[in-house]
């Protein structure tokens, strides 16, 4: 039958087998994969051969967690991974507080809200985040009574609710006009319209880039041991103050902020599937 | 037609879009229980104005009263006179994160306090009334796109309102869906719902309308009953456009 060619014909011819060449076969490429790792690893182990410095990495477990006596003891590794966890939890809710409220602003009727807003973002963007936290604990912290942890989340906050801001404000902008339209002509307030009709159209779009603020504010949060706030960095310091485990300190604490935040990594990307379904 | 009272009395009102004039100097009267439709070429002004009444664009000089409250910049009237006002898009602009049941007790639950028990009732009951009862639980993706119209319109009728706006409620739609569309709003016309409608059907305009309006250049150029309009228009541009639309 010439139609039941035709339907043959249009079908696409089966791909071709990977294969054939060696450099084409899964082994060869994962040998390549080992082979670059294994360079990698060699160079930087000879390396901190050379140095001449004395590596001691048994004695870095100790500052994380020990048993002593039978009790888990936590080192000041954990008890500063701590503090920067509730750091960051408490930064994370009062940044998304400040993003909205600085979005809702600019994207307001009042004209001194966008003003205000707007001189918000590029005051924050503009100087750097070090100077803002010193600026915060030396000039609104006395005057405000604050102590030195609830100084480091409100500068933070402060710093990261700008870029948030303008995440939010985007997505709320990438909501369809005829949304809005269409919940106005239902009689519904702007409150309303926004809690029922554009946020949740517009959150599944601000969590990928969400995700990398909160992310940003983990990394960021280590500045907040220039105000000597208890955080792992400040507690990494002051080990290594003690004794000069300089290169085994700082890999650890990297590799704890590296695992902390590939596990948020990952669990927002779950939720983004989740929401967007 | 003079029997019954005004609802919506549009006086001299025009409009511009920066430096360029979309509405000059526009009067238009709408009883209750009267249906209008409004023709004409793009670009003439059909859409804006509808869009005027519920405010969703707002006219620069002129009155526009609905059910005698004047529209006007002061916001605290305008979600109620809102509420009072159906309006059905041509893009549908279903809540698509909603079912259409959602979709439909939005408004009512939101805005008119219902609880969700009585606003589901009010929902099935014009979702019944648009023949699309069994699309209820689906979300508007899923819809073709005559039943997303048919539920749009079902979700304004929720509010109860004294009018409903069309503005061109047919355009995205192929043929078939055209007709199912059509079919709910001769329903709706029978049942006495006053109706403003911006569309290209002559078919429905004929048949339904009271009164046809023919805008070009962001005027009503006339505006007669259906017989008079379509077998003897006054004006050169009506003959026109008439012409035009009626020769395929």
């Amino acid at each position: 039958m010439p139609a039941n060619a035709a339907a043959r014909r249009s079908r696409p011819p089966p791909r071709e087998v990977r294969g054939g060449r060696f450099w084409n076969r899964p082994w060869f490429e994962v040998l390549q994969f080992a082979v670059f790792v294994g360079a990698l690893l060699g160079l930087a182990v000879s390396g901190a051969m050379r140095m001449g410095y004395n590596w001691q990495w048994y004695r870095i477990p100790a500052y994380i967690a020990e048993i002593a006596d039978g009790e888990l003891i936590w080192g000041p590794l954990a008890r500063g991974l701590l503090v920067t966890l509730e750091l960051t939890g408490w930064s994370v809710l009062l940044t998304l507080a400040i993003g909205l409220t600085a979005a809702l602003l600019r994207l307001s009727d009042s004209f001194s809200g966008r003003i205000l807003a707007k001189s918000y973002l590029e005051v924050v963007r503009s100087t750097p985040l070090l100077i803002q936290i010193y600026l915060f604990y030396f000039v609104l912290g006395p005057i405000l009574g604050l102590d030195r942890f609830w100084v480091g989340v409100l500068a933070l906050s402060v710093f990261e609710g700008a870029f948030a801001g303008e995440v939010i404000r985007a997505g709320i902008l990438a909501v369809r006009r005829g949304q809005w339209e269409a919940g106005a002509s239902l009689g519904l307030t702007r409150i309303e319209l926004y809690r029922s009709v554009i946020l949740p159209q517009a959150i599944p779009l601000m969590l990928p880039p969400l995700t990398g603020i909160v992310i940003s504010l983990i990394r960021n949060s280590a500045i907040v041991s220039v105000i000597a706030v208890f955080d792992l960095t400040t507690e990494a310091r002051n080990i290594i103050a003690e004794t000069f485990l300089s290169f085994e300190i700082w890999i650890t604490v990297a590799a704890i902020y590296l695992a902390f935040t590939v596990v948020l990594s990952a669990f927002a990307t779950r939720l983004e599937h989740r929401v967007s379904t | 037609m003079t029997s019954r009272a005004t609802l919506i009395q549009i006086e001299g009102v025009s409009k511009w879009f920066g430096d360029f004039q979309v509405l000059r100097n526009v009067n238009l009267q709408v009883a209750e229980r009267e249906r209008i439709v409004i023709c004409g070429p793009s670009g003439s002004g059909k859409s804006t104005l509808i869009r005027c009444i519920n405010r969703l664009e707002e006219h620069q000089e002129g009155r526009i009263v609905f059910a005698g409250r004047e529209l006007g910049p002061d916001a605290t009237d305008l979600a109620q006179v809102r509420r009072e006002i159906g309006m059905v898009f041509q893009e549908f602009n279903l809540f698509p994160h909603l079912t259409v049941l959602e979709n439909c007790m939005l408004g009512p639950t939101r805005v008119l306090g219902m609880t969700a028990a009585e606003a589901r009732d009010r929902a099935l009951e014009f979702l019944n009334r648009v023949r699309i009862p069994e699309q209820a639980g689906k979300h508007p993706g899923q819809l073709s796109g005559g039943q997303q119209q048919r539920a749009a319109i079902a979700r304004s009728l929720c509010m109860q309102p004294r009018v409903m706006l069309f503005d061109e409620p047919t355009s995205a739609l192929d043929p078939v869906m055209i007709k199912e569309v059509l079919d709910v709003m001769n329903d709706l016309a029978e049942s006495g719902m006053t109706m403003i409608v911006v569309t290209h059907e002559m078919g429905f305009a004929r048949t339904v309308a009271d009164r046809v309006a023919f805008m070009d250049e962001g005027s009503i150029v006339e505006c007669l009953p259906p017989k008079q309009f379509f077998s003897n228009p006054s004006d050169e541009r009506t003959k026109l456009f008439l012409s035009q639309i009626l020769s395929h």
